[in-house]
This record gives C-alpha cells, sequence and structure tokens, in this order.
C-alpha cells in the first residue's frame, strides 16, 4: 500500500500536477469553515425551534378564533356573482427572511398560477404581499400586479395590530375589488405544511348574496364595520398560520443543514487524516532513501 | 362543496350530516364560540343565553334567535351557562354572528373576564384619559364600561 502511494505521488510530480492534490492547508481551512457553518446552522436550528414552540401556542387560540371569522362565509355561502368581470384580491402571506425551505415559493406559485387562471378569464387581479421575500419573487415577472407591499414581517410574531395595519392600508389604496382570497401556508404539523387560502368578499357582494336575506338587522354601517372587522380577522388568521408553518420549515431546514454539514466535517476529517499521514509517509521516505544513499 | 349539496337537500340551513337526524333538537342548542385573538374563552359550547352590548343596543341571544349580524361596542358580554352561573367579560370591540344554525360567533378585538380588572386601576386610567382629553381613548373606554358594570 506505501509503495502504491508513494507511486502515486510521483507519478503526478512527474506530469507537472494534472490533479491538485489538496494540501494539508487546504483540507485545514475548509474543515474550520465547514464547523463553522455547522455551529451557526445548529443555533439557528435551536432558535427557530423556540419561535416554534411560541408560535405554535398562539396559534390555537387564533386557529378558533380565525375560524369563527370565516364561518359566516361558509354557513351563509356566500359567492361572488359568477360570469361578471369581476375584481379579485389576492393577499400573499409571507415573510422578510430565507432559509426556511419552499415556504415562500410556495405561496408565489400558488399566487402565480391563480394569476394565470384569473387572467385567462378576463378577470382583472390585484395583488397585496406581506413580506419582502414574496416581492422578490413577484416582482420578477408579475410587477404590474403588485398594489401593495409589507416589510419587517417576521421578525416578531404577529399580532392584531399588524393584521389590522395590513387591512386599512389595503382599504385606503381604493381598490375596488369584489371577492379575493388570502394565500398562506397552513401549518399541519412539524414537518408539514399546505398552501391554502381562506376567501374574502367585499361589502357588496355580501350583502348582495342570496343567502344575507335571513340574516334580520343589518343595515350598511353595520355591515360595512363587519366585513373590515372580517378582513382583519382573516388576515391575521393567515399571519399567525404562516409564521408558524415558517419557523418550523425554518427548523427543519437547518437541521438537515447541519445533518450535511457533519456529514461533510465526517468525510473531510477521514481525507484530512489521509492525506497527513501521505505526507509523514513521504517524509519518512525520503529520509530512509536519502540515508540508504549515503 | 359537499356542505352545499347537503344544504339543498335539507331545509332549514343545516350543514352537517350528523346533525340530519336529530334535526328538531338541532336548534335548541346554541353553539357558542367567543374568542379573542389571543385567547379563546368558549368553543363551540352550549350556553342558555348571550348579553351583548352593539352599536344598535344591547340585546341578548337565545337559541333559536333570528340571524343577524352585529358589530360590538365596549362593554360587558355575560355569558349564561347551562346550570344558570353567569360569566361576565368586558370587550372593547368585535363582531358577533348569529347564524341559522343556532351557532353564534362572538370576536372581540379584547376581551377579559371582569375579575381580572382592577377598578381601583380602571378609575385612574379614566382620570387620566379625561384630563387628557383624549375622546377614544381604549384605557377611557375601558374603564368607563368597567365602573359602569360594577356600580
Amino acid at each position: 500500500m506505501i509503495l502504491s502511494i508513494v507511486l502515486s505521488y510521483t507519478y503526478m510530480t512527474n506530469t507537472g500536477q494534472v490533479r491538485n492534490m489538496a494540501t494539508l492547508k487546504d483540507i485545514t481551512i475548509r474543515l474550520k469553515s465547514i464547523k463553522n457553518i455547522q455551529k451557526i446552522t445548529k443555533s439557528m436550528k435551536m432558535v427557530a425551534a423556540a419561535k416554534y414552540a411560541r408560535a405554535e401556542r398562539q396559534l390555537k387560540p387564533a386557529r378558533v378564533y380565525g375560524n369563527g371569522a370565516v364561518a359566516l362565509y361558509e354557513k351563509a355561502e356566500i359567492k361572488a356573482p359568477e360570469g361578471v368581470a369581476n375584481k379579485h384580491l389576492l393577499i400573499g402571506v409571507s415573510s422578510d427572511r430565507g432559509l426556511c425551505g419552499a415556504v415562500h415559493s410556495n405561496v408565489a406559485k400558488a399566487i402565480k398560477a391563480k394569476i394565470a387562471t384569473l387572467t385567462g378569464e378576463g378577470k382583472e387581479v390585484m395583488v397585496v404581499n406581506v413580506g419582502d421575500k414574496l416581492r422578490n419573487i413577484l416582482q420578477r415577472t408579475h410587477s404590474n400586479y403588485l398594489l401593495l407591499s409589507c416589510k419587517e414581517v417576521g421578525r416578531k410574531p404577529p399580532t392584531f395590530t399588524d393584521a389590522s395595519i395590513v387591512a386599512t392600508e389595503l382599504l385606503n389604496m381604493g381598490f375596488e375589488f369584489d371577492q379575493g382570497a388570502v394565500i398562506y401556508n397552513r401549518f399541519r404539523s412539524v414537518i408539514s405544511y399546505k398552501t391554502d387560502e381562506k376567501p374574502i368578499f367585499s361589502i357588496d357582494t355580501v350583502a348582495n348574496s342570496e343567502n344575507m336575506g335571513i340574516y334580520d338587522d343589518i343595515d350598511a354601517d353595520v355591515l360595512r364595520n363587519y366585513q373590515e372587522f372580517a378582513l382583519v380577522n382573516i388576515i391575521y388568521f393567515g399571519l399567525k398560520e404562516s409564521t408558524t408553518s415558517e419557523q418550523s420549515a425554518r427548523m427543519t431546514a437547518m437541521d438537515s443543514a447541519s445533518k450535511n454539514a457533519s456529514e461533510m466535517i465526517d468525510k473531510l476529517t477521514l481525507t484530512f487524516n489521509r492525506t497527513r499521514q501521505a505526507v509523514i509517509t513521504k517524509e519518512l521516505i525520503e529520509i530512509i532513501s536519502g540515508a540508504a544513499a549515503l | 362543496m359537499m356542505a352545499a349539496r347537503f344544504l339543498r337537500r335539507s331545509i332549514p340551513v343545516l350543514r352537517q350530516a350528523r346533525c340530519y337526524a336529530d334535526a328538531p333538537s338541532g336548534s335548541s342548542q346554541m353553539s357558542f364560540t367567543f374568542a379573542s385573538p389571543t385567547q379563546v374563552y368558549f368553543k363551540e359550547a352550549s350556553v342558555k343565553q348571550v348579553d351583548v352590548p352593539t352599536l344598535t343596543g344591547a340585546f341578548g341571544i337565545l337559541p333559536a334567535h333570528v340571524p343577524t349580524l352585529q358589530v360590538l361596542r365596549p362593554g360587558v358580554v355575560t355569558v349564561f351557562n347551562d346550570d344558570g352561573s353567569a360569566a361576565k367579560f368586558f370587550v372593547s370591540s368585535g363582531s358577533i354572528t348569529v347564524n341559522a344554525d343556532s351557532s353564534v360567533q362572538l370576536l372581540a378585538e379584547e376581551a377579559f373576564p371582569l375579575d381580572q380588572l382592577d377598578v381601583a386601576a380602571a378609575k385612574a386610567n379614566l382620570e387620566k384619559a379625561q384630563s387628557e382629553m383624549a375622546s377614544a381613548s381604549d384605557e377611557a373606554a375601558r374603564a368607563e364600561a368597567i365602573v359602569k358594570a360594577l356600580e
């Protein structure tokens, strides 16, 4: 075995270094940097795990709250009138930070697909996105659909106030939409989430819906307040689910990154040891052959 | 989609198949959900009556109440349980939905059980707010309603 190593080494030096055998120093540098990366991904995983635990705890009441908010739409079966060229509003919920798996791209894919089908049917679509990452993805191809963009999402857990700020700005923009959807990642479990959507309707659509007649004692003011509050509720629900999915995705992503890093460290350590032994052997052979020559 | 099919088959508006068999007793129970963004107080619970303060006036909701949508005013919500006990909560604002199947969703922006609130602190806040002449300040509304309710 030693002979074969010696032969291979001499072969390489004779041909003027066809393949650059990594020196000890190169391997040491690589090893050090990968170890640092592993430390970082491990700590990111722990931070994400802590944030995920908190987000999941806050999600439980938020889910009941959100389901209560859409209960009216489900039970009264409110639908926008079909066939009319109505205006759609899509609210995509995501965040500012990356390294969380496919969270942002899933929402972006769903939004792009919806835009394609809706514009194919001749309807007008506008998009509100919550989160910088989503804006970056959509800006390249669908920038003329972007109505409003929200930043500074994802650093702190979302509150009802955040949702109400988004809703206020959206209503102040003055885009008279007939119906729409909030597109978010619904949290299913630590390892899985699914892109989902919840419907939103405008005041006129709700008022003119057929089943609204059974609801008694409603005037325009009350309905408008109710609708605005419902909009905030649905946005809040989407935000909460989205944060939980994002943190769990980040946790799993960082976990697999740490595992990959430790695999690489193992392989590199073996290569390092082999190289170190080869260097030692080479020096020994030089000494021995030098001594033998005397 | 499935619910729509059930809906067309059954009158009145009873969505779930499992309620189909006991249609007569379905509307004598109220499925009451009371939640704020951060906490759930009642989830599909069966209660006798709920008193709510709304923008158009205060009214009590019993099972088989006519469907309606209302917006809440700052005030006290009283929930009468099936066993007769009453629980009071202070709500700052929100909405209430009574559906045709006698389910009630009370969504409050902020809600606290009354015993969690301190009357003295509330009074101090009220005076502070009044002296600042803040017309729609949260503290004032909160304090006012509590003072009214507890006095």
